[in-house]
């Protein structure tokens, strides 16, 4: 059989099997090999909550896509070119996803009757009950052939098993005609204190290649070339690993230590864990008692004059309410990050919604607006963490950053900013009594943000009081009515003149079309990849995409007016398309709308746009 | 210069109900506060007041320094974020019976736990006054409240027992009658590196009156407390002629010559055993059987949490390679597109 290298632009791989067969760290091997040859990379991890979910049964699947490519790649993929299976339940699980023209690979050992059963199947024969066989099927004996690999190891059998993965990497590496170096390189990082296990893994994965290549495996392998992207150094990042850079890159160029009161919570935890590695960059992580006290914390570590973060998920996010409010009314700056997960109450906690928007709006007592932004991939994190805390520290108050799992867990190649690019930040920090001033006045404001001043404790002549009470402009406690009215007031226009310092709603496409696509948050990638497929197909549509949420963008209306039809895209039933409709009733807003814990899919968003057109 | 008690008085006006317990205690912090700052060095701004909600919880609009008067129960989270933004501060926390051990008793029992060096004024007065008389978790059992008009059917919390349980490495225990003793307990809270908890028993005189009555009376509370001296004999009593013996592994309370015994024959005070079996039995003492055990109970030295993020912070720091940002951001794996 003569093998023939496809070229191809783009090509998305998904790895799958059971939760405890290292399918996260086989699909982030591929990635980062495939981003360090130069290829455009995106990735999803998809994954169970259960850390080692019931052996072989579907929900007990792990999965991790990745999409490479030679041209600029958005989002992780649809439908998936190669699918490796680690089991039948693997199989059953994601069969669905596989392209008609998919190779899928499937280790064969683990298709006993037991394992067959326990996958849900009815036949003895899951190829035909999936209707894949024409699909190009590898049936490998991968297990067995791990165990002979390892045969002379000496290791135990539990440990062999594990070496799986490697065996299918390097198929896979075969595949896409990818080097081993790297992982080598990984592995002997990894397991630099069990050097047993780098050689063993090292042995079964350039065994997993050689077989690949031996038995001619693949009547084609795919050459995907590297992508040209803008010069630069490049490296890879998560999202949630993006958030905690950007909110450090903010501590620096503010020259204020980062403080982190967090509280474990899946899918935001990484934060937290990146932030706790760098205290050689006065980051100082408290690892609280719960959700309450990691936001109380932030909050005392705010007034004390440190830039101040909290992280969570959607119900450590209800949990921090009240504190919210106390953030509010103390006008002190504060960032809330909330990488969204499947809700309500537990839900689905590993997987992608954009379900509090509402909650970031609204959810707390009393008038009590806050500041909310959204980042849109695994990279733009960065800026948006950076973003946010500017905005919290220049105008003293709390911001809210909106992530969700997708882009949290999501990777992709990003070229390397340079700090000197990045704007430095001026708090309102006051260090004595400007002259003219017989006592210090914690609520005067700057005539144009409506910024309060900040006063560190430990400041000799600033001494002042702040607290969950309403205050008159003098600091004192007052239940006076027209008081009240105009401090709320003056906290609401504070938040709404934001509008002033954040940029103008862009658009990609034709300035006039039919439809205009409207998204906001981790959507971005799916929306834009869509969008640009239909420009392409001469459709008549554009694309807004919201990174900022309150207060909106100056220009928002202006760019609706220039559209035929505003279709609102979201991982909600229609938050975001609510809350414009609130803001800008002018406007008919159509919604398309999905909560399966799934990112969207292009197609579908396609299919939605060519209905209204 | 040595403040005074004015320099800590601020302008506004104490709005206590006549004859609470909270003055008195107000009081004493404001002669504390001088005395404390005078023994560490601080200048006054460095002094910062924290609380929760509550009647009590309004103390730092009363004294002239930096306050954060927050949410209920949370005022030992937030005086930790400020402890470990800035360790240089004196932080103070006052905070009431509902406000941390109902509703903030998680933050409570952490903050003990690790130990970070603040001080807690906790005024138990065994009633929630500001929400008008509800019972606490400091309410005796069967005690009549607005929401147990037939009597408590819960068990009562004791705080002195809850620190203790925590591993707490300091409490105090005080009554709003005792001034000058209060004084002194806070001085010492202020001395102790890491958490301090003062309990000071208050009366509600509205919603509570009396509760502490059986002990608080000036005519009654010689013979029915015992003030705890680090070194002295637990001696007690209007004439000094009772004392605290341990007895079959309980605390016992003799008469001076009766039976033969003598000072000699009394437990002497350890404040700074790092043993809690005693301790544990000074707090738990009730009157009628025990007198009260009032004054510094327990002072044990441990590292302090603050302590602790301080010598890691500068430990990783000496020892990292990332210093700043682009070095940070050009660490790990990269690759360049030419």
């Amino acid at each position: 059989m003569e093998q023939k290298i496809i070229e191809s632009e783009d090509v998305v791989i998904r790895f799958a099997g059971d939760s405890g067969d290292g399918m996260q760290l086989t699909g982030t091997l591929f990635a980062d090999s495939s981003a360090l040859y130069g290829n455009e990379i995106s990735t999803f991890p998809d994954y169970p909550a259960e850390i080692r979910a019931p052996k072989d049964t579907v929900s007990g699947v792990s999965g991790f896509q990745v999409h490479i490519g030679s041209c600029e790649i958005d989002t992780p993929g649809d439908y998936c070119d190669v699918l490796v299976a680690m089991n039948p339940a693997a199989l059953r699980a994601n069969a669905k996803w596989a392209k008609p023209t998919a190779t899928i690979i499937v280790d064969t050992d683990t298709f006993n009757p037991d394992s067959i059963k326990r996958a849900g199947f009815k036949t003895d024969d899951p190829i035909k009950e999936l209707n894949i066989s024409d699909r190009i099927l590898i049936l490998s004996p991968i297990t067995q052939m791990t165990k002979d690999s390892l045969a002379d190891s000496g290791l135990e059998n539990k440990m062999i098993l594990r070496c799986r993965n490697m065996f299918c990497l390097g198929m896979c590496f075969f595949l896409f005609n990818r080097k081993l170096d790297y992982t080598y390189s990984y592995l002997e990082r990894k397991f630099r204190k069990k050097p047993q296990m780098i050689d063993a893994n090292k042995k079964v994965l350039f065994d997993g290649f050689n077989y690949a290549n031996n038995i001619h495996a693949f009547a084609n392998t795919y050459d995907v070339a590297p992508a040209k992207q803008e010069p630069g150094i490049y490296r890879n990042i998560s999202g949630n690993q993006a958030t905690a850079w950007g909110l450090m890159a903010a501590s620096e160029k503010s020259g204020l230590p980062l403080f982190c009161g967090s509280y474990p919570i899946t899918p935001a935890t990484a934060i937290l864990e990146e932030l706790a590695i760098y205290k050689s960059l006065n980051v100082k992580t408290l690892q609280a008692e719960d959700e309450i006290a990691g936001i109380c914390t932030a909050i005392g570590a705010s007034f004390a004059g440190n830039l101040a973060v909290t992280t969570t998920s959607g119900p450590g996010f209800s949990l921090k309410s009240e504190a919210l409010g106390l953030a509010v009314i103390t006008e002190l700056p504060l960032i809330v990050v909330d990488v969204q997960r499947s809700g309500p109450s537990t839900g689905i906690p590993t997987k992608t919604e954009q379900g509090d928007l509402d909650q970031a709006l609204y959810g707390r007592n009393g008038e009590c607006p806050i500041c909310v932004v959204a980042s849109h991939s695994p990279s733009n994190c960065f800026d948006m963490a950076f973003n946010a805390a500017k905005l919290a520290l220049e105008h003293m108050m709390p911001v809210i950053l909106l992530s969700e799992g997708f882009i949290g867990n999501g990777s992709e190649p990003w070229k390397i900013p340079s700090m000197k690019d990045y704007p430095a930040i001026h708090p309102p920090i006051i260090t004595s009594l400007p002259e003219g001033e017989t006592a210090f006045k914690p609520f005067m404001r700057d005539p144009v943000t409506m910024a309060r001043r900040w006063a560190f404790p430990g400041t000799p002549g600033l001494e002042h009081r702040v607290g969950g009470l309403e205050k008159d402009s003098d600091g004192v406690i007052s239940s006076d009515p027209a008081n009240h009215e105009k401090k709320v007031r003056e906290r609401a226009e504070k938040v709404a003149r934001v509008a002033n310092y954040i940029p103008d709603l862009k658009v990609f496409g034709p300035e006039k079309a039919d439809v205009l696509v409207v998204g906001w948050g981790g959507t971005y990638g799916h929306l834009f990849t869509a969008v640009r497929r239909m420009i392409a197909e001469g459709k008549s549509v554009a694309f807004a995409h919201f990174d900022y949420i309150n207060p909106l963008p100056k220009n928002t209306a202006e760019v609706f007016s220039r559209y035929g039809k505003i279709l609102v895209c979201e991982l909600n039933l229609g938050q975001f398309a609510g809350y414009l409709r609130t803001c800008h009733p002018e406007f008919d807003y159509l919604q398309y709308n999905k909560v399966q814990g799934q990112p969207f899919i292009v197609e579908e968003i396609c299919d939605a746009v060519d209905k209204i057109l | 210069m040595r403040y005074t008690q004015k320099d800590f008085k601020s302008d506004q006006e104490v709005r206590w109900c006549p004859g609470c317990g909270d003055h008195s205690v107000l009081a004493s912090l404001l002669k504390a506060l001088p005395e404390v700052c005078e023994e560490h060095g601080y200048s006054k701004e460095r002094v910062v007041l924290v609380s929760g909600i509550g009647c009590s919880s309004r103390l730092p609009y009363y004294v002239d320094t930096y306050g954060f008067h927050s949410i209920h129960g949370r005022a030992m989270a937030i005086a930790t974020g400020i402890k470990v933004a800035n360790p240089t501060l004196s932080i103070w926390e006052l905070t009431g019976d509902g406000d941390a051990l109902a509703i903030g008793g998680n933050h409570f029992i952490h903050a003990i736990r690790r130990n970070i060096d603040i001080n807690v004024i906790l005024f138990n007065n065994q009633i929630y006054g500001l929400t008008k008389g509800q019972y606490s978790p400091t309410s005796k059992l069967g005690a009549i409240t607005k929401t147990s008009p037939y009597g408590t059917v819960e068990h009562p919390f004791n705080p002195g027992a809850v620190v203790l349980g925590a591993r707490g490495t300091f409490f105090a225990r005080g009554i709003d009658t005792y001034i000058s003793l209060n004084d002194e307990i806070m001085v010492a809270a202020a001395h102790h590196d890491g958490t301090s908890i003062v309990e000071m028993l208050v009366n509600c005189v509205i919603y509570n009156n009396g509760a502490h009555a059986d002990i608080a009376d000036r005519a009654v509370r010689e013979d029915r407390t015992i003030v705890l001296r680090d070194g002295e004999p637990m001696i007690f009593g209007k004439n000094r002629d009772k004392g605290l013996i341990l007895e079959n592994e309980k605390l016992k309370v003799v008469k001076l010559g009766e039976n033969g015994i003598t000072e000699k024959d009394l437990l002497v005070h350890d404040s700074h055993t790092s043993s809690v079996g005693v301790h544990n039995m000074l707090v738990d003492m009730k009157y009628p059987e025990y007198p009260v055990a009032l004054g510094v109970i327990r002072d044990v030295a441990d590292k302090t949490y603050d302590d602790n993020v301080r010598d890691q912070l500068s430990e990783v720091k000496a020892k990292s390679s990332i210093q700043n940002m682009d070095e940070l951001l050009h660490s790990g794996a990269t690759w360049e597109v030419k």
